[in-house]
């Protein structure tokens, strides 16, 4: 009895072992010490959260609102007007034989088999020719003006947004003191990288503050990224090309700004992975509380106390 | 590896499922009656503060020769293809004949020489399609002030609406087009935009009918569902609600803002 019992016993607290590692996990990240103690942080001020979660919401709509009207014309060309022999990104179906589609999407000199993805895909079970998939865009079926509907809704949404987010970001000092990129995040970059990559996130003190790839990323995307979307999607209004004429001419013409514009927010889907990364390795619940409460645990090395 | 591909895998279906809720949401919202009128109150906003900073009279910007594309995309009707503008293609046109009435002291009834003759404006502009390509061109045109002016507009003038040759829709199931003609307007602040001409001419050249032949409308700082091709019949109006669909063109009555400087 004891002999068969003792494999079970130590089966059982390898298992409560691993299921507390991963509870760990979750909770503080990769590499917490569960031993460690913690202390409260009060990590994001009332604005920061309430912007940050409008900004999932209206971002999610830009990006798909635009795929659909990306899909109105599924090629980007460089340059004041569209070349229609030599775009640099184009998504087209070609008839195989059987009367099926296939998907090609091209890039440069490039040529890859998309379908099912990009070029045709499935539309309710029919198989249609359109950019990006159904499941990508809104609306769902190719419908440009109401994908146009909510774009220009929620770029509205996204410009006050932002606006109230940069806004109190300058006057509460949260700008200056957390966001805006510090020498040093440049010179400690390989540093940083080298921290980041072997998971090693600030505890104690450091953890008070972003690290240098989180400024340099934040402010990234924030304050270069964003404005340039914005920018580049007024450069796309024949109206405002009028009023302004050097967006079309800082941009190298309108099919460059449409360019840019899907490249834009292709770095906010870049980004947006990266960061879901980021958050599950350093902790998924207590970030996830952090950007909803304010507060954040902040673990203690070596059993100090806080 | 196995492990991990198929955390991938989960990871996936995971996104999928709930980009596909998501979409599922935006799809119903975008079915309800409430859904439409509430998105398209975004419309007023950007067009008012298009038009503060356009002012009445900014142009749009004008190229050189050397930047006209070596081929102009034709879109939308390539061909009305009814009996009537078959005939008058036939004719070179010399009977087809624009008429300006409505809210005008002096209605008019232009032939195309008489178009021909008349002050013209010649620019090399850049055409932008709603569907995001562009292209450019060197338009010859009358412009419409000068035969809005001509006409003599009373102060109740709010639109210009511009009657089409090219049917939309095939009534009678035979395959061709024969009614719901096309239609567009502009507000008069844009039908009097010295860019905005009764074009007749492009590269040089009298329209080609995929072009919009014998004469179309160029309003340059607006997309080119705004510029219709085919002009018949002009009327200035103080409403759009009693015509067609009452939004003020065919694609805006297709649910296609009214607005199209965007």
């Amino acid at each position: 009895m004891t002999i068969a019992s003792e494999p079970a016993n130590d089966q059982a607290s390898r298992a409560a072992g691993i299921w507390a590692w991963v509870l760990n996990f979750l909770k503080y990240g990769a590499n917490s010490d569960p031993n460690d103690p913690k202390v409260w942080f009060f990590r994001h001020p009332l604005f920061v959260r309430i912007t940050h979660w409008t900004n999932v919401v209206v971002l999610t709509v830009m990006l798909m609102s635009g795929l659909q009207i990306f899909n109105a014309h599924s090629a980007l060309y460089w340059g004041y007007q569209s070349d229609f022999e030599h775009p640099w990104v184009s998504m087209t179906a070609q008839q195989n034989d059987d009367g099926s589609l296939k998907g090609v999407t091209k890039i440069g000199p490039w040529h890859f088999n998309t379908t099912g993805w990009l070029g045709a895909s499935k539309v309710g079970g029919q198989w249609a020719v359109r950019g990006f998939p159904s499941w990508a865009t809104i609306p769902g079926p190719q419908w440009l003006a109401m994908g146009r509907l909510w774009h220009f809704f929620f770029a509205w949404l996204f410009v006050a947004n932002g606006v109230i987010f940069a806004s109190l970001a300058v006057y509460s000092g949260h700008f200056a003191r957390d966001l805006r990129p510090k020498e040093s995040d440049i010179t400690g970059l390989p540093a940083e990288i080298a921290h980041h990559v072997k998971l090693q996130f600030p505890k104690g003190d450091a953890a008070k503050s972003y690290n240098g790839i989180q400024r340099l990323t934040y402010f990234t995307v924030i304050f270069i990224i964003a404005p340039l979307i914005v920018l580049t999607g007024l450069t796309m209004s024949p109206t405002l090309d009028a009023a302004f004429p050097f967006l079309p001419w800082l941009f190298g013409g309108r099919q460059s700004a449409r360019t840019i514009h899907f490249l834009c927010a292709f770095s906010f889907v870049l980004f947006f992975i990266v960061h879901i990364v980021m958050v599950v390795l350093s902790g998924t619940w207590n970030n996830f509380r952090s950007m909803i409460t304010g507060r954040y645990e902040i673990e203690q090395p070596g059993g100090r106390h806080g | 590896m196995a492990e991990g591909a198929t955390r991938r895998g989960f990871l996936m279906r995971g996104f999928a499922g709930a980009a596909t809720l998501a979409l599922a949401g935006c799809d119903s919202i975008s079915q309800q009656p409430w859904a439409d009128p509430l998105l398209r109150s975004a419309e007023a906003l950007t067009k008012s503060i298009q038009r503060l900073f356009e002012g009445n009279h900014a142009l749009a910007q004008e190229f050189t020769k050397a930047d006209i594309a070596p081929s102009f995309r034709a879109n939308g009707t390539l061909d009305p293809g009814t009996a009537d503008y078959r005939a008058h293609a036939q004719k070179n046109f010399s009977d087809w004949r624009i008429t300006v009435g409505g809210l005008v002291e002096h209605p008019l009834s232009l032939s195309m020489e008489q178009l021909r003759k008349m002050p013209s404006r010649t620019q090399i502009t850049r055409h932008d399609c709603v569907e995001g390509w562009s292209c450019i061109g060197e338009w010859t045109g009358a412009p419409m002030a000068q035969i809005l002016a001509l006409a003599g507009v009373k102060p109740n003038a709010r639109y210009v609406v511009f009657y089409c040759a090219d049917p939309m829709a095939d009534s009678d199931g035979d395959g061709v087009n024969d009614s719901d003609f096309y239609y567009e307007s502009l507000d008069m602040v844009e039908a009097t935009h010295p860019q905005t001409l009764l074009a007749y001419n492009l590269n040089g050249q009298p329209l080609a009918i995929e072009h919009g032949a014998p004469v179309r409308v160029r309003a340059e700082r607006q997309l080119g569902y705004k510029q219709p091709k085919y002009v018949k019949d002009i009327a200035v109006v103080d409403s759009l609600e009693k015509i067609g669909g009452g939004k003020g063109g065919y694609w805006e009555d297709q649910g296609y803002n009214w607005w199209g400087g965007i």
